[in-house]
């Protein structure tokens, strides 16, 4: 299967299509979303914060699953030299750094009235911040070097030495929260989620992998544009 | 469906702000991006037509 | 192939051997890397003000975070010289695999710059006020956390080889990476200094350092073919 989609010209005939499709999906998602966000009942302990969870949660789970996915892009491009999986990691890299930058805002003025404080130094917070500069320093690699093919190899290197790694930082992060317990009042689980809260956060989850994909695909198609133009421009200066 | 969001108003709104103008912006960036290239590409290729026929 | 398998060690250090020593005498050797980290280190009360009391409680991690900084200086031009001059090309013609090129680069240069450092910490550790008894612990794991500090710069420069952005770029790449061992190199002075047992934080910091060894050359090999071809 994705052999035969990574043929760009066949991946352009397969998606070019159904692209809107998704791109009315995430909206439609987006606006059942945020109606069920505002209809929903207050939380008895958080009050109306509650509905920044709505936002922070799916934001959260997308800049790791966009990593992840950035991460398996990169090893297929890797070994088995497929241009298109090189375009899809590319693609996925500033998505994944906007979920992450969103996660780590929601969640700091999720923090103020919750905790009282705009940033805590939890292990959760700590490890999405080294996640989001992962990301600057993918773009930046990718940016900084020149030649298309040895751009695609180094960045690809690198999100795979980042997702090797990642695990590990996760690790060291909680180990160094448990050391500095002391200070920390902070206390995220609480009570299971009530069913009332669950459907907006669920709707929402899905919004955001909507969009991502519709997003995706929209960027992926830019880059295969671009790379025509690349080889096209190529073919003429040699006539 | 009530919009009151009382004292914590501001986080609230903030959060939904802050969401929508960077996830507009990427959409917007990433729409832009695409057709820039695709005017782009047509054109040359437009180019290219042009100068055939001429041959 | 069985001269293959006798050159291969000669060769092996023969390289080592080499880098040593153009690592000790190229461009002013260890000494922008130990200049570096002593003004680091004079700089901490310059900005934290001369109280002793605070800086003894910030010294070990203060430390840690100028060691790992001293260690970004050295690696934009651990391939960067032999890259330029088609080095690389010929090594790779040789017994030796990539990976094993890369790995003992990067060895021959802690051995110049990452070893010097770690044999300074303990001093710079107790210049900023850690109590002297702390010298040796902190001296075990500057060498470990030194070590991991190489070889994962080492997949930065390999990975920014020929971007003309060099060292900048291999510090933000880098960086993140260094969370593990810094987090680990502070847990374990500050277990020390507190009397909590010390096992657990210097295993962590050895179990990093075996890591960074396996996932280094693996890294770096493919980096470095992808640079040449």
């Amino acid at each position: 299967m994705i052999t035969w989609l990574a043929n760009p010209e066949r991946f352009t005939r397969v998606f070019a299509p159904i692209r809107p499709y998704i791109g009315g999906l995430a909206a439609v998602l987006f606006a059942w979303g945020l109606y069920l966000c505002f209809a929903s009942p207050e939380d008895y302990q958080q009050g109306d914060t509650v509905r920044i969870m709505y936002l922070h949660v799916p934001a959260a789970w997308m800049a790791m699953m966009v990593y992840l996915i950035m991460g398996i892009a990169s090893f297929f491009g890797l070994i088995f030299r497929h241009a298109l999986a090189d375009a899809a990691a590319k693609a996925a890299a500033p998505i994944g750094a906007v979920f992450t930058a969103l996660a780590l805002i929601t969640g700091s003025l999720w923090g103020k009235p919750m905790w009282g404080t705009w940033w805590e130094w939890d292990g959760r917070m700590t490890s999405v911040l080294v996640l989001f500069l992962f990301y600057i320093g993918y773009i930046a690699l990718h940016a900084s070097i020149d030649d298309e093919v040895r751009a695609a190899k180094s960045t690809a290197i690198l999100a795979l030495v980042g997702l090797v790694n990642l695990p590990v930082i996760k690790f060291s992060v909680d180990w160094w929260n448990t050391l500095h317990q002391g200070a920390s009042v902070v206390r995220m689980d609480g009570p299971t989620i009530a069913p009332e809260m669950l459907w907006p956060l669920l709707v929402m989850t899905a919004a955001f992998h909507a969009l991502f994909v519709w997003l995706w695909l929209v960027r992926i198609d830019a880059e295969i544009i671009t790379r025509r133009y690349r080889t096209l421009r190529a073919r003429l200066s040699f006539q | 469906m009530d919009l009151d969001m009382g004292k914590y108003g501001f986080y609230v709104w903030g959060c939904y702000g802050a969401t929508f103008v960077a996830l507009s912006a990427l959409v917007i960036a990433s729409v832009r991006a695409r057709s820039l290239q695709k005017t782009k590409l047509d054109a040359l290729q437009d180019a290219l037509k042009d100068v055939k026929s001429d041959i | 192939m069985s001269t293959k398998i006798n050159v291969a060690p000669h060769a092996a250090l023969s390289l080592l051997k080499r880098d040593l020593s153009l690592s000790l005498t190229r461009g002013g050797g260890p000494l922008l890397a130990v200049g570096f980290y002593l003004t680091l280190m004079a700089m901490i009360p310059l900005s934290l003000g001369s109280d002793s009391t605070t800086l003894s409680r910030v010294a070990p991690g203060l430390t840690w975070l100028s060691l790992a900084l001293a260690s970004l200086l050295s690696l934009e031009r651990l391939f960067e010289r032999d890259y330029e001059d088609g080095l690389f090309d010929i090594l790779r013609l040789g017994p030796l695999p990539m990976e094993v090129i890369a790995l003992l680069k990067c060895l021959a240069q802690w051995l110049g710059t990452g070893l010097m450092l770690a044999v300074l910490t303990p001093f710079v550790m107790i210049i900023l006020g850690a109590p002297v008894d702390a010298a040796f612990i902190s001296l075990i794991g500057a060498i470990l956390g030194s070590l991991s500090f190489a070889i994962i710069g080492g997949i930065g420069a390999s990975l920014s080889l020929g971007t003309r952005k060099g060292g900048v770029l291999i510090a933000l790449l880098v960086l993140p990476f260094y969370v593990p061992p810094v987090i680990f190199g502070a847990g374990l002075m500050q277990a020390y200094l507190t009397g909590a047992p010390i096992t657990q934080a210097l295993s962590l910091l050895c179990a990093y350092a075996l890591f960074a060894l396996a996932l280094g050359p693996i890294a770096m090999g493919a980096a470095l073919k992808s640079a040449l071809s």
